[in-house]
Parts: structure tokens; sequence; C-alpha cells
């Protein structure tokens, strides 16, 4: 029996009607068709499913659709402003922070949460807040020296 | 001033902007119109015959649209080393028999995921269970179950690589060494699974999409097997989510996909899920290894004997060529006068084992800097000077082998002396352990039988002097798109958002093998380069002419500027060249080609780099748990070309490669792997991540475009050896098999304080 589900995505407000059982990621990826967010292992691990829901980084493969209803939901389609891109964008760009790309997605999505909650991240807590995102072409080090670029003010600061 | 304008400078991937937007369209992410999704039934035993498969119930199932097994396809058995007809040993559908847990059996292609996960629980298959076999050790005997029909002791390939007189060259050793390791498996673990889309249509056109390393070897294996004609199949090659090894070979995804598709003339969708990626995909090969080492006094290694038995899994795949590497980069690298292998790859009721970044070298240099650092000690030498006494130099012959030209080895081995000296004394339960190593800039060997040159590239100059180059090179990730469009800009003298890449699409590319053996930016560069240059000459032509230049001066295009090389100020623009050349010639585009295939250049690589790595590990002797502290790595690739994407090749491989020493693991019982998830498949995080620094060292290769070579895979090798050299160094025990955990360094710490009481 599919039930009503109200959200917001991206500033966008959607109505649409889904089965109980249905992953956010489902509802963003296969009913929206924001295919800017992975699915990796569909358990929890390895966080290319990332998005912030009401300013919260979750991983949309571990949380019903349900329960997101009435919630507002940023992907990475929403990172930028138009054509601005987002600083993390600018720096990750700068900084080689990615290869394959597949948890790139994930991985903005927590460093923008991370900084919601502390602007001023040190090394050890940005370690800490992408912990949970799972990427196997970088090494780490070169999203760390991404995110702490942005952090020093070294891109324009976030509308 | 650089002589290069684009090459060696920073720029952002080509790829970049759709990558951090969330809009490169991967395999996984394409929904065609009519489109079903498939699933595939995997076998539960890791040894049986197939009595009998019946889909009926699942045909019966609401969604459902088809129900494959073996007896819809040709039966048709396939493997990459094509030129050898017995080691294309897997049918990707098996008919009669089941060899690993995950062997595919049948598939189902349904309205979508949910109904043909339903209805492979209906798909009733009768097995009856044979005798099975999990270790080599154990299948090479006499009495084990034979696994392939006529594979004696079940042995699949040997290899036997010598020179010298190793056995007199022992006789006047001062010193020899015995030592036995055991190398571990290790998964891809790509974040995206192996998936595809196949679309089949009533022209019998097959079109697949699919998360690959090589579009042309797909193209070609599922012409093969579906006895299709290979221009009748276009394989296009989306972004792709990572490779490391895992995705050259034609997989369970392509194969039903493309089977289920051509019974239905709709587009099928499969994407494997981890468990399957963990459990029903090929992984890295586990390896027991046998090295003697004698020396003389003065740390002069006179002969190296090696004797290898491989854990080859059920099938073949590219693990013959692991075979073969591991063996040749096991004098890697030294000069050793005298040197023997003995290889042996063994089929086992498990998962089949096959290339994975460094392909055989990261075990080779395991285990051969483990024991280079014990004969050391055992000599009494600094280990960084019994690598210097007896490393590779420029110019030297792998005798009967391998041509190396150029080599930086010593002037990597010269950094990381002074970096471990500047580092002075360390706390106590550090070390800091080094390995070095060396790999190739792709491979010479023609196993597939490729008619066709080994890299190729088209490059064509549009009216308005935007520049389309075509290559099969497949970007997985590693950078190969930003990279070959930096060579291309680099020759024709144009800048990078000049060019646009189109690259892995068999439609509309030239034949190239692909992304494996670190061979894109050598192979690949040297045909887009001359692909470059022919538009270039075609260009110049058209500005002598306009120019009325003296013959004798020398014509070239830098920075978008046609010009005399000795009177640069006079030339002309690259846009209005472009329009008039192509004015000239009756409206024709000009058209560059290039190819390269390596002659005369030894049996195995054009090229090759090298470094070395000091790992700095904190060992805490109560537990046994050790922390990386920091990776420094002094390393040479010949002229950088892309140095953003050398840095992340670089700190992404010492993640993959520490993970093999550190903690990665797949153990097993009874075939089946016990950690196939995420959450259980330890491998390094963002936390555990050493700090890394290198120390780039700068060499040229007369045989790579603008003097570049391998710069990605080679640095795997190193770092498991250099982790097992500093765990020694901080506590003094040595351990001999991979991962090197906690739990093996407590018990070998706990053995030692025994020996002492």
């Amino acid at each position: 029996m599919k039930k009503e589900l109200k959200l917001t995505v991206n500033g966008q407000p959607y109505e649409l009607y889904v089965e109980p059982k249905t992953l956010l990621v489902q509802v963003l990826r296969d009913h929206l068709g924001l295919t800017g967010t992975k699915r990796g292992c569909n358990c929890s691990s390895c966080g290319a499913c990332t998005v912030m829901l009401d300013g919260m980084a979750v991983k949309s493969c571990s949380i019903l659709a349900m329960q997101a209803n009435g919630t507002e939901v940023l992907t990475v389609e929403g990172l930028a402003t138009g054509v601005q891109l987002h600083p993390l964008q600018e720096a990750f760009l700068d900084h080689g922070a990615f290869q394959c790309g597949f948890c790139t997605s994930g991985m903005l999505m927590s460093a923008k949460a991370l900084l919601a909650e502390n602007p001023k991240p040190t090394k050890e807590q940005i370690k800490e807040g992408i912990d949970g995102n799972m990427c196997r072409c970088t090494g780490y080090n070169s999203i760390i020296r991404a995110v702490t670029a942005v952090v020093k003010g070294e891109y324009k600061e976030e509308k | 001033m650089s002589q290069y304008s684009v090459i060696g400078t920073r720029v952002h991937r080509v790829d970049g902007l759709e990558k951090v937007t969330g809009s490169a369209k991967y395999t996984f992410d394409i929904v065609l119109p009519n489109m079903l999704y498939g699933k595939i039934l995997r076998s539960p035993h890791p040894h049986a015959k197939i009595l009998n498969i019946d889909t009926s119930q699942a045909e019966k199932l609401i969604g459902v649209k088809a129900v494959v097994t073996g007896k819809d396809t040709l039966g048709k058995k396939q493997g990459i080393w094509r030129r050898f007809p017995e080691l294309c040993d897997e049918e990707i559908l098996c008919r009669e028999k089941v060899r690993y847990i995950g062997d595919p059996v049948a598939a189902v292609a349904a309205i979508d995921e949910d109904t043909a996960e339903e209805a492979l629980d209906l798909i009733d298959v009768e097995y009856e269970p044979l005798p099975a076999v999990f270790d080599p050790m154990e299948a090479i005997k006499e009495d084990a179950p034979q696994i392939h029909d006529g594979v004696e002791l079940n042995i699949n390939v040997t290899r036997h690589i010598e020179w010298g007189d190793v056995d007199e060259a022992f006789k006047k050793c001062d010193h020899i060494r015995e030592d036995q390791f055991k190398c571990s498996s290790q998964a891809h673990m790509c974040m995206e699974t192996h998936d595809a889309v196949a679309s089949y249509s009533y022209d019998g056109k097959l079109t697949v999409w699919t998360s690959t390393q090589s579009s042309y070897y797909i193209q070609r294996l599922l012409a093969d097997i579906l006895d299709l004609r290979e221009g009748d199949i276009r394989v296009i090659k989306p972004p792709t989510g990572g490779g490391f090894g895992s995705k050259f070979e034609l997989d369970s995804a392509q194969f039903c996909a493309s089977v289920l598709s051509m019974k239905l003339c709709k587009p099928v969708k499969i994407v494997l899920t981890r468990e399957e990626e963990f459990t029903a995909t090929k992984r890295r090969t586990p390896m027991y290894y046998y090295l003697r080492l004698g020396a003389k006094k003065d740390g002069t290694l006179l002969a190296k004997e090696v004797r290898v038995i491989t854990d080859g899994g059920a099938y073949t795949g590219m693990g013959a060529t692991a075979l073969y590497l591991t063996g040749f980069f096991s004098s890697f690298p030294y000069k050793y006068p005298n040197y023997r292998y003995d290889g042996y790859r063994v089929y086992t009721n498990t998962a089949p084992t096959s290339a994975m970044r460094g392909f055989g070298a990261p075990q080779s240099t395991f285990v051969g800097e483990s024991q280079l650092d014990m004969m050391a000690e055992d000599l009494g030498i600094d280990p960084i000077e019994l690598r210097r006494k007896n490393g590779m130099t420029p110019n030297y012959e792998v005798p009967g082998q391998a041509y190396i030209q150029s080599c930086g080895l010593h002037q990597c081995l010269d950094k990381i002396e002074e970096h471990i000296k500047q580092r002075g004394k360390l706390p106590p339960n550090h070390g800091i352990g080094i390995a070095a190593y060396g790999f190739m800039s792709g491979g010479i060997f023609n196993w597939f039988d490729t008619p066709y040159a080994f890299s190729a590239a088209i490059v064509r100059i549009n009216i308005d002097g935007k520049v389309d180059l075509f290559t099969g090179a497949c970007d997985i990730g590693q950078g190969s798109d930003t990279t070959l469009s930096m060579i291309c800009a680099e020759e024709l003298g144009v800048h990078l958002e000049d060019i646009r890449i189109y690259s892995g699409d068999t439609g509309i590319c030239p034949a190239d093998l692909g992304a494996w053996g670190s061979r894109e930016t050598l192979m690949n560069g040297n045909a887009v380069k001359m692909a470059a240059a022919d538009a270039k000459r075609q260009l110049l032509e058209f500005a002598g002419a306009k120019l009325g230049a003296n013959i004798v001066y020398d014509m070239d295009i830098k920075d978008r500027w046609v010009h005399l090389v000795d009177r640069p100020e006079r030339g002309v623009s690259y846009f209005d060249i472009v329009k008039e050349a192509i004015r000239g010639k009756d409206g024709e585009v000009i058209i560059g080609r290039g190819h390269y295939t390596p002659h005369r250049k030894g049996m195995i690589s054009p090229a090759y780099s090298f470094g070395v790595q000091a790992a700095e590990v904190e060992v805490d002797p109560e537990t046994g748990r050790y922390k990386l502290v920091n990776v420094t790595t002094a390393h040479e690739s010949g002229t950088v070309i892309n140095p953003v994407g050398i840095e992340g090749q670089l700190e992404g491989a010492i993640m993959m490669a520490g993970g093999y020493g550190f903690c990665e693991d797949q153990p097993m019982d009874e075939g089946k792997i016990l950690n196939p998830s995420i959450a259980d498949y330890k491998l390094i995080r963002s936390l555990d991540m050493p700090e890394t620094k290198i120390l780039e060292i700068d060499t040229y290769e007369p045989e790579g475009p603008f003097g570049a070579k391998e710069a990605g895979e080679g640095l795997t090798n190193p770092t498991a050896g250099a982790i097992a050299n500093a765990v020694y160094k901080a506590v003094g025990v040595r351990i001999n098999n991979l991962p090197i955990t906690p739990e093996k360094v407590l018990r070998a710490l706990r053995e030692k304080q025994k020996q002492k009481r």
C-alpha cells in the first residue's frame, strides 16, 4: 500500500506516493532522477549515498523514504548555486580530491555537513567527519587538503 | 620558463566538473526506455554437478520477462588468454558443473530488481555436490578432486624464467638464505560494482554500456561467446567507478545482460550487489613463496631462486599473467647475474583470482624486500647500502628478458636515505622500513591475440579550432582522459580547453587494449602524440605556404600561435590556419592518426619506472596494534605529464597497498568468503591514513611521450614490504604472511619473549 510522501529536495517541494519499504536513496535516484547520489553498499558502510537531511548528514540507503517525510533534503545536485560552484566543489577540483568520482557526491555532502556543524574543524576533525565515506582511489589526503583549504577561507564564503 | 605549456601544469581533470556536481552518468545511472532489470543466480556449492535446472516457476512470476541458463547460450568457454584455447575455461553460465561459491547458473530479467530477485528464489537447481579443494597445496596432490577435465594435479599454468647458472653461482656465495612467505588475497573494492546495460535491437546489433577497463576486450570477447561480428557490437564505457584490475575481463553482468537482451530485444540492466562483488568477481592472487638468495660477504647478490604456487581459484582469467609477472618482478629492481623462477598456478574451488593493481608485483616486492632486509642484517650491511650495491641502473639489460633505458633508482635511494636521516632518532617502538621497486609501462605480450595496434588515436580538428580526440583508452578514474588531452594539447600547440576527448567507445574510437598494466600514459600517450603531430603537420603545410617562409625554417605551434621556431614573432593565429587549411582541402576536416605497438623492447615492457618507499610505524607492544605514521616515497616516472594525477595515484596506492600490508584480507571457510561486505572487509579509512610525502626524481624516458612513463600501478608494490620491514625495526618481529595484523604481531612478540626466557 503506497503512502503519500511530501519532502523538499534541493529547494523543490515534491509530493509522491511510495511503498513504505522504499529507501530515501531510491526516491532520490529512481523517482526523482537525482542520480548524483550513489549507492555503493546498501548497508550504511560506504557513504556514497550521503545526503543532508534538515542540515545533518545521513546515509540515504539506511533511511526509509517515509522517515524523510516533511524534511528538507540537500543532494549534490543542490550544492552549487545555479552554475556557481560551492567552495567545496571548487576546492575538490583544485586539489584533485577525487578520481573515479563515485564517492565524491557523498564525500562533498559529509564535508558540507561537517562545516555546517563546525566551521573551523581541525585536521583530525575533518578526518573524523569523512570517516564514514569510503574512497578507494585518492587515499583521502587530497580530500582533507581540499576541505582544509575551504576552512582556511581560500575559497569565497558560502552564500 | 618550462619548455612545455600544458604538460607538467596543475590542471583540473577534464571530467572534473561533471564529477563534483553529480552530473556524471555512470553505467549505474543509466535508464533506457522499456528497460528491464536482471539478476543472477549463483551456486551455493564450491564444487557440484548440475543435474537439472527448473525455471518454470520463476517464469510464471508476474513481471518476469525471461529466464536463461547455460542451455540458452552457445555453450562456449571463454577467457582473455585467447591465444591459448585450453586457458579459455569459463562458460559464465555453467551448464554441467559449478566450481566455486558464486559461479553463475541462471539469470532473470524482470520489470524491476525486486521481481527479478524474487524470481531467483523460484529457480530450482538440482546439484550433486562433489568433493572440493580450497588450498593450492592440497589441490596439487594426487588424490585431490579434479576441478577441470584433463587438468592433471589441477595445475592450470606453469612458468619458468631463468638466466645465468644459478646452481654454480650458489656454490660461490658466502651466505645463503632460504625463506618462505605467504601472500594473501585482496578485493579490488571498486566503489561502482560491476554493471552493464545491454541493448540488442531487432536488426541484430548489440550495444553495451559497462563499467570496464577495456571496451575493446569486452567487444571482442562478447563477439566470440555470442557468435556475433565484432562490428555488430558497440561497447561504451561511461564514467567508471574504479577498476584496479577487476574490470577488463568479460564478467557475468555483461554476459548475462547481453544474453537476456538478445532473447527479448529489450535493454537489460544488471548491477552486481556488493556481496556479489566480493564473492563472485575476481580477486588478487594469493601466493605461496619459497625464496633462496645467495650473496657474497660484501653484499653482492649472486643468485636468486624463486618457487611460487599461486591459488588460481576456479578459472584462469588474467591469473596466468600474474603468475608470469610475479616471477619476472621477483628479480626487480636488482641486477641478479643468475636467476631462476618456477611458478605454478593451481586451480581451487574458490573465487577465481586474477589481475589486481601491481599484478603479482606487490606480492614479489613484499617477499623480496622482506628477505633482502634479512640478508642485510645477516651480512651486517645497511639495507640501503645493500640495495644501492645491487640496484638497477640506466641502460641495463635483464638478461634475455628486458631492456631498461631510464632508471632513477639510485637517486631514489639517496633521497630516502636523506629522509630517514632527517627524521633523526625515532621514539620508542617506532620503526622505519624501506622497500624498493620497479614496474612496467604496459605489457608487450599479446595473449589476447589482437590483430590491431596496442594503442591508437585519432585527432580531428574542426573549423573553429576545437579538437576532437578519439581514443580507445579507458579512464576508470585514474585520469587518462586528462593526461591524454594534455599530451594532445601540448603536441598540437593549443590549450587544454581546446580538446574534447571521446574515449572507450568502440563505435567511434580506434581499438585499444585499455587500462591495465600501467600502459595508457606511455602506449596511448605515444599514439595520441603521433595523431596530434600528424594533424599539426597538415596545418603547418598551409602555414608554410601562407607565411612564405624559407623552407629551411622549422615551424611549430605553441599557445595557439603558428610560427617559425627561430623567429617566433613571425606567425599566424592557429584559428586562422585551421579555417584556411580546411578551405584548402575542399572542406575536408583535418584528421590526424596515430598508433603504437612496442617493437624491439624485450619481452615485457617498453619502459620501467622505479622508486623507494619508507614506511614509519608505531607499534604498541602490549597489543600488537600498530599505526602507520608516515609513508614517504621517492619515485620517478619520467617526465611528469599531470602532477595532480600523479599525487592522486601515489596517495591512493598507499591506501590500497597499505591495506594489503596492514588489514585487507578475505578469510574463507570451505570456499566461502566470510567477510563479503564493506562493514566486515577492513580497509584503510581516513582516520587510519598515514601522512604521505612524495619526493619526485627527475628522469626522461626516451620511449615515452615527452619522456613520460608509468606512474600509477607500480606505486602499489612497495608498501606491504616497507611495513613488514618497519614492524621488524620497531619491535624485532618478522611477519612472513600477509596481512600483518595486530594478532600476528602480538603472537610473534609473545613467541619472541618465550624464547628469551
